[in-house]
């Protein structure tokens, strides 16, 4: 090992910290992956045991996060291309790939076999295949292949909320896959929103973005398009029997508000967008994660407010 | 004459394996917590070695006409 050396010009020993096998897993992700993950089994009708629940919780998060090491892993070439990445552990040099493969299996296995224990085997196979899907499906194959890489790869994204819907029904029902619908449509014209205005980085990686393919002006007409097939999705939720009032009053307003926005960047073009430095994409962006947030937030008030009879229709 | 060069290397290892041992105690204790709920609540759990099945057992009165 290099340490030992006399000088102590010992900086570049390529050894990470705790916190670099940390940043491997995502955790922003995992913070989403929780919230949705938490919601969905929170408003199934059959109740889990809190500290069964939070551990099915934390370990569809963790699987989470080992298809999160496993796409930096793969994807280690194009994060050192792109500026939004290439301070990540594997590109910067802290972390080598075979450690984040090692990791990625690991856990990926761990969070599979502890699901089931704890939970079903439904919601462990479920997150067996989101972790598949994540890293096989769209990681090795659809994002350096099409345009359409991020409209199916959404898929892996939208699986935590049925996830833990089955962790405590133990079957899939429409709850859960509207629950899936509404991440799976939402994925679209929140990635290529980013797209819009973080085009140069994917351009240079060659990752086949529908910006770098189609230009901005197809994915602008994407995003608006996108946006009004996402609605009704979003509102169909409010009458099944984790919806109500609440749900439906909240997906009203931030359904205008993301329409509007996806309508604002349809009308504008490049030079406009370029000359403001794009705000108007920068603020939907930001804006179509507050929706995600506070729809899945309002099912959780719904809920909640069920004891009291309050909730639900 | 002792030479000891704390370097910024060691304290990351140090990190690094207080991270890895405070994880590990985690999931020791997650599992033991998710075994006592388990077996607390009933759960259909059996071993197949020295451990008595019940369901083996015939009911009382069964089989005496």
């Amino acid at each position: 090992m290099s340490d030992t050396h006399a000088n102590g010009a010992l900086t570049e020993t390529g050894e990470a910290g705790f916190g670099d096998y940390v940043a491997l897993l995502k955790p922003r992700v995992m913070s989403l992956v929780v919230f949705t993950a938490m919601v969905g089994l929170l408003v199934a009708p059959q109740g889990m045991h809190p500290f069964v629940a939070l551990i099915s919780v934390l370990f569809i998060a963790l699987g989470a996060g080992a298809s999160g090491a496993l796409n930096m892993w793969w994807d280690a070439d194009i994060d050192r291309v792109m500026r939004r990445t290439r301070a990540r552990p594997i590109p910067s040099g802290r972390v080598q790939p075979g450690e984040a493969l090692g990791l990625g299996l690991a856990l990926s296995g761990l969070s599979v076999m502890m699901l089931w224990l704890a939970a079903n085997a439904l919601a462990a196979l479920l997150l067996a295949f989101t972790i598949f899907f994540y890293v096989v499906i769209y990681s090795m194959w659809l994002k350096r292949s099409t345009p359409q890489n991020i409209v199916i790869g959404g898929a892996a994204g939208a699986f935590p909320p049925m996830i833990g819907w089955v962790c405590a029904t133990g079957s899939v029902s429409v709850e859960a896959c509207l629950m899936f619908l509404l991440i799976f449509m939402w994925t679209p014209p929140h990635f290529w929103s980013l797209a819009l205005f973080m085009n140069s980085d994917y351009q240079q990686a060659g990752v086949p973005m529908l910006t770098v393919t189609h230009g901005k002006r197809v994915t602008r007409n994407h995003i608006l398009v996108y946006t009004i097939a996402l609605v009704p999705f979003a509102l169909a939720t409010a009458f099944t029997s984790i919806g109500g009032p609440i749900y439906l009053a909240v997906s009203v307003l931030l359904n205008l508000g993301f329409l509007w926005g996806a309508w604002a960047i349809w009308r504008r073009g490049e030079a406009l967008a370029e000359g403001d430095g794009y705000t108007t994409e920068k603020a939907v962006f930001k804006f179509s994660l507050l929706y995600l947030f506070l729809h899945f937030g309002a099912l959780l008030a719904e809920a909640s407010l069920k004891p009291w009879g309050l909730g639900g229709w | 004459m002792t030479l000891r060069i704390e370097h910024e290397l060691h304290r990351r290892r140090f990190g690094r394996n207080l991270g890895l041992g405070l994880a590990l105690a985690v999931f020791v204790a997650l599992v033991f917590g998710l075994t006592v709920v388990k077996v607390k609540r009933g759960d259909p759990m059996q071993a197949f070695d020295h451990v008595a099945r019940p369901e083996l057992v015939p009911p009382q009165g069964e089989g005496e006409q």
